[in-house]
């Protein structure tokens, strides 16, 4: 989601576009825990994005809170550019505790 | 709830084109690689156009066959026997549009928009699963369908849940988990028929067994040998297990649970093959899934024109939603 390049980027004039904008939802599945990304829909506004998120994906129970943002309003890393993002944190082995060789009789630490 | 091989339907497949490029190459090699590592591919990430398409009808189209899924059995709402059997069938219609909105906003993930999907449908061009061309006749057909056509689609859908794209697969695990459900609810119904009801009502059950059997195997899509599509659809991971293995294995499971209800399957020649280790079964009448498909079922007009009516009826609705929207939201500054 680079780009908002889903078709329902709203085009300037709200009332020129025929298709709800889209969002995306994210739900608690219980006090504890992230709210965790499980889908997107269709909502002319806030409030009905919220109901619907509701009856669309908590017809189980699955939530105790829901969060619901206009995609186009995420902004993401570019997917063509994971590699440089991402790859140089592989040879910073020291960054993780099982880097350190200790004696035993503290190995606990 | 039910996908049927939909794969082999398109009549734009098939044609995987000559590349353009060395660049292209070089990412159609990176791309086959993935998948033959099993990663999954994410919506933004590059992938052949014939993959896109391929994927784009597939689930658009088993979005489809969910909305209109909902129609044979909204025709019981209203009828059904007690107020138990209501709420559960009223449950269940709300879980296939649900399945056709996750569907179809993975579908979207594809760059298209849900507007072109269902005029996609509304104009014939789009095809949703035959099964939904049959009629529901009697109380009975809705605990077959749940029994039958979800158990059908089930073993569909299980192995799409480790489809290489990920959106599908995501949606469809979700589906998978909701959906077993279906098949219990309509297993259970049509115990309470066969073990409290009267004769009648037995024979209502048996006539609805012999409607819906052969529909139910055809969902599986066309014999191995006449599905041309679905080496590619393997090669991609879109598809993990042949039409004629699923359709084998449902085949196998559903025998004993017709012995337990005590109906007979409508197939003289069904029988148990030692030497297989699998169930034998009769010639499917591969002209009539054809000529449902193709638009001649019993009740092909009715379903689409219901869609149709429902999406014009609720044209106002979605105009004043946003109407409403843009008048009580602050338009946000262009960016």
């Amino acid at each position: 989601m680079t780009t908002p390049s889903s078709p329902s980027t709203p085009v300037a004039d709200p009332a020129m576009a025929t298709e709800w904008p889209l969002w995306e939802v994210f739900v608690r599945s219980k006090a504890g825990l992230d709210h965790k990304h499980c889908g997107s829909l269709h909502a002319a506004d806030p409030r009905m994005a919220i109901q619907l998120a509701r009856d669309v994906y908590t017809r189980r129970q699955e939530g105790t809170s829901v969060w619901v943002v206009r995609s186009d309003q995420i902004v993401a890393s570019d997917p063509g550019e994971k590699a440089m993002y991402f790859d140089p944190a592989q040879d910073k082995v020291y960054r993780h505790p099982t880097f350190y060789v200790l004696p035993e009789s503290v190995d606990h630490m | 709830m039910y996908t049927q091989a939909m794969d082999t339907m398109g009549k734009d497949g098939g044609d995987a084109k000559a590349l353009r490029s060395a660049e292209e190459m070089q990412r159609q090699e990176a791309f086959d690689a993935r998948i033959d590592a099993g990663e999954f591919i994410e919506a933004k990430d590059w992938m052949p156009d014939h993959y896109r398409k391929t994927l784009l009808r597939q689930i658009s189209q088993h979005a489809h066959s969910e909305i209109v899924g909902m129609l044979p059995e909204g025709n019981w709402i209203s009828r059904a026997p007690t107020l138990k059997r209501k709420a559960i069938l009223l449950a269940k219609v709300q879980d296939e549009g649900g399945h056709g909105l996750y569907l179809y906003a993975a579908a979207e993930t594809l760059g298209t928009s849900r507007d072109q999907m269902i005029d996609a449908l509304h104009t014939g061009r789009a095809k949703y699963s035959s099964i939904f061309n049959y009629p529901t006749l009697t109380w009975a057909d809705m605990g077959t369908i749940g029994w039958l056509v979800d158990g059908a689609a089930i073993m569909n859908q299980v192995p799409i849940c480790r489809c290489s794209y990920a959106p599908y697969a995501r949606a469809m695990v979700r589906i998978c988990r909701e959906e077993s459900f279906h098949q219990r609810q309509g297993y259970d119904a049509l115990l309470t028929m066969v073990q409290q009801g009267t004769d009648a009502q037995r024979a209502m059950v048996q006539d609805a067994v012999n409607r819906w059997w052969w529909p139910s195997i055809m969902m599986f899509g066309p014999p191995d040998d006449q599905s041309p599509n679905s080496a590619q659809s393997m090669r991609w991971g879109i598809k993990r297990i042949s039409n004629d293995t699923l359709r084998q294995k449902f085949i196998d499971a559903t025998v004993e649970q017709a012995q337990l209800l005590g109906v007979t399957l409508p197939d003289p020649d069904l029988k148990w093959n030692e030497e297989r280790q699998a169930h034998d079964y009769g010639a499917i009448d591969w002209s009539e899934f054809w000529r449902v498909i193709g638009g001649d079922g019993p009740c092909n007009e009715e379903r689409l024109g219901a869609r149709v009516k429902a999406w014009d009826d609720g044209a106002w609705v979605r105009e004043a939603a946003l109407a409403h929207a843009a008048k009580h939201t602050p338009v946000r500054a262009a960016a």
